[in-house]
């Protein structure tokens, strides 16, 4: 059997259909989504970045642990999520919180994690969000699970997947593509290149022509996309989106991004990486750039604007309002939920804490 | 369950799995089967011999050939309904698939605060005894036992191997099940249908006996018998314990029976150091301390890696080794 594998390949530039000036551009028989499409991304845009803020401001005030940021990668985490049907399923990482507060998930909830009070602190069955995974690339596979579990039932769920550059280096990230294309799973597969793992550069990640281009060896198109540009990336992603649906199989996209903050807070990005090239990126901020564009076609004036701004306050007025109370976790559910029914060793291992909480209590 | 609806076959450990499997299967169309060569092939031991045939291609079906992708595929299909039994062919071809059984499969309940759990469940044909070349023998119980979230079964017989694994695949819990590989062909009268006890989290006391306690499982188990039976020879009395259920540990099961003998040695094919045997003899030692006559002894692999075949025999625990350990219990003292 032979099949002309050149179709799998991708574009030789990431697509762009907004320049990071603001002007839309040509790209070879790819349309600008609807206006209203892009407002509603705008609108997501604004939240992210004042959400993005917010929380880095939270583990400077000592409220979170830390915060991987994703300031600068906005276009990326809130399209992900609006190409998306309700009964589908979200992949995220540890940077993806935006991501997963744009599928609608409480962002005191997500930030539960890092504050410290529980590891999940949203429930992933109600907005079909996986926990965030911190190992890198592990939840690919499962996110191959449940598109196939979907498939199995005959429902018409996608499932998108994220992960970030360092991740395509894992095993895991290979075994997930392999098992997508054989099964024709209905996974998107989205890299969010922000260029850095931590510190190490893409060219210390992979020597093909670009993460894209590992889709050929498994059968699986590849795409890549300007992921400061969102209206590019409802483009790619939504057209992903609706093949899979259609039982296409699984694609790989990837996006051009940058981080524009360190890994974390207890990171040095200064050690790596040069201000000349942060500074590059800022010029191709996906915030401005669709700003510039929409007002350009008039879909959006100042006061459309100061009510994005206003609800984004809102909602990271509230997050830290949340935050800044304190709340024991309570350490019976250490034990309550390693399994269904705790066994008899936990019941007695949780005594002792209890125990020990009793004389705490009489101490004082 | 009344004794007179229960149905009972003359079956081969290999045969009551693969019975298991079915009648599972049979009953509830979410639970699937999967790995590498158990479609049409029927496994490598043949254990999932017809299901494809039976049940079609979507429920018993071949993967590609890696562990982990196979463990992450079934913690995405447990996530969205469905109760995946998946077979790692060899014991120490497991090891790729760790990662997703110890930060995954076994914690999913845990961090998503018991909103999430995984019905999932991990076979794996293991341990000697069977003359495999090097990577096909490991005793890798101890990796499981020691992390939190996974329940670890061993069946000794081919009515535990059925019953226990009707449980696991019914279990809202992940159950990782050591299917012992030289025990695929013993025979026993198995009673069919689920529910059969004792279940999960219970131990049985194989033979009574009077003078010391033998605590073994899975592959170990025969030879623990084997050595009660000499010993008995001898005029000395060994009660035998099978434990069945790594995790949960049955302690009240083993604790009243060391207690009813004072003495103690643990069976176990693994390498002894901090393996199952030690938990159990630590175990012993904490809670019957009162009771023994001796310190608790332990007869298992000596630590080094699984050897090839001809050197086998060397690592296995045998009658002999058992009995010398037995004639070790002090009882000059008593």
């Amino acid at each position: 059997m032979t099949r002309e594998p050149g179709h799998l390949l991708p574009s030789e530039d990431p697509v762009m259909l907004i320049d990071p000036s603001g002007r839309a551009v040509a790209s070879d028989g790819r349309e600008m989504p609807p206006t209203d499409a892009l407002l509603r991304a705008f609108e997501g845009l604004v939240s992210a970045r004042r959400l993005n803020d917010q929380a880095y401001a939270l583990v400077r005030q000592g409220r979170l642990a830390v915060y991987p940021s994703s300031h600068g990668q906005e276009a990326c985490q809130v399209v992900a999520a609006q190409v998306l049907e309700d009964g589908d399923w979200l992949f995220p990482t540890y940077r993806d919180t935006a991501a997963i507060v744009a599928r609608g998930v409480d962002p005191v909830e997500v930030l539960t994690l890092l504050q410290g009070d529980w590891h999940s602190g949203y429930d992933p069955t109600i907005h079909h969000v996986a926990p965030q995974a911190t190992p890198l690339a592990t939840q690919l596979p499962h996110a191959v699970g449940v598109a196939h579990a979907a498939r199995l039932r005959g429902e018409s769920t996608v499932v998108m997947a994220l992960c970030g550059d360092g991740g395509t280096s894992e095993g895991d990230f290979h075994e997930a593509l392999n098992f997508a294309a054989v099964f024709r799973a209905p996974v998107v597969f989205f890299v969010q290149n922000n260029e850095y793992a931590i510190s190490v550069p893409l060219a210390r990640q992979t020597a093909a022509p670009s993460i894209a281009h590992k889709g050929i060896g498994y059968g699986i198109p590849g795409e890549r996309v300007d992921g400061n540009d969102a209206a590019a990336l409802l483009q790619v992603l939504g057209a992903a989106v609706a093949r899979a649906r259609a039982g296409e199989g699984p694609q790989l996209v990837e996006a051009h991004t940058y981080r524009m903050q360190a890994h974390t807070n207890a990171d040095d990005a200064t050690r790596y990486r040069s201000q000349a090239e942060v500074q590059e990126w800022e010029a191709k901020d996906p915030l401005t750039r669709l700003e510039v564009y929409l007002r350009s076609v008039d879909a959006l004036d100042d006061a459309t604007l100061a009510g994005f701004t206003e609800a984004a306050e809102e909602l990271a007025q509230r997050t830290r309002v949340a935050l800044n109370q304190d709340v024991a976790p309570n350490p019976e559910d250490l034990f309550r939920h390693v399994f269904a029914e705790p066994t008899p060793q936990l019941r007695a291992q949780l005594d002792i804490v209890l125990d020990e909480l009793d004389r705490e209590e009489v101490g004082r | 369950m009344t004794a007179a609806t229960v149905e009972h076959q003359k079956l081969t450990m290999a045969q009551a799995i693969n019975r298991a499997l079915r009648d599972a299967m049979a009953e509830d169309p979410t639970v699937l089967m999967f790995g590498e060569d158990v479609g049409p092939l029927g496994g490598v031991f043949r254990i999932t011999d017809g299901l494809t045939q039976e049940f079609g291609e979507d429920r018993c079906f071949d993967t590609p050939l890696a562990e982990a992708g196979i463990m992450g595929f079934a913690v995405g299909l447990a996530m969205n309904g469905m109760r995946p039994v998946v077979e790692m062919q060899f014991d120490a071809f497991a090891y790729p698939a760790f990662e997703q059984v110890v930060s995954h499969v076994a914690k999913m309940r845990n961090r998503t605060r018991g909103r999430l759990g995984l019905p999932i469940v991990i076979r794996i044909p293991y341990a000697g005894g069977i003359g495999g070349v090097e990577h096909h023998c490991d005793s890798s119980e101890a990796y499981y036992v020691h992390t939190p979230g996974l329940q670890v079964l061993a069946p000794s017989t081919p009515s535990d191997a059925y019953s226990l694994l009707r449980e696991a695949i019914a279990s809202p819990d992940p159950v990782v099940f050591l299917e012992p590989k030289k025990l695929y062909w013993a025979t026993d009268e198995v009673a069919l249908g689920r529910g059969q006890e004792p279940g999960i989290g219970r131990a049985v006391v194989r033979r009574e006996g009077t003078d010391a306690t033998l605590i073994a499982y899975g592959p170990s188990v025969p030879i623990a018998l084997d050595a009660a039976e000499a010993a008995a020879r001898e005029g000395r009395s060994l009660q035998v314990v099978d434990v069945r259920s790594l995790v949960p540990f049955d302690d009240e099961t083993v604790f009243a029976a060391v207690r009813s003998t004072g003495r103690a040695v643990v069976v176990a094919e693994s390498t002894g150091f901090a393996s199952v045997a030690s938990e159990i003899a630590a175990r012993v030692s904490e809670s019957c301390f009162h009771s023994l006559a001796a310190p608790v002894r332990r007869v298992t692999g000596f630590d080094i890696p699984f050897p090839p075949p001809k050197l086998e025999h060397f690592q296995l625990p045998s009658v002999d080794r058992i009995l010398d350990t037995v004639d070790d219990l002090q009882w000059e003292d008593s």
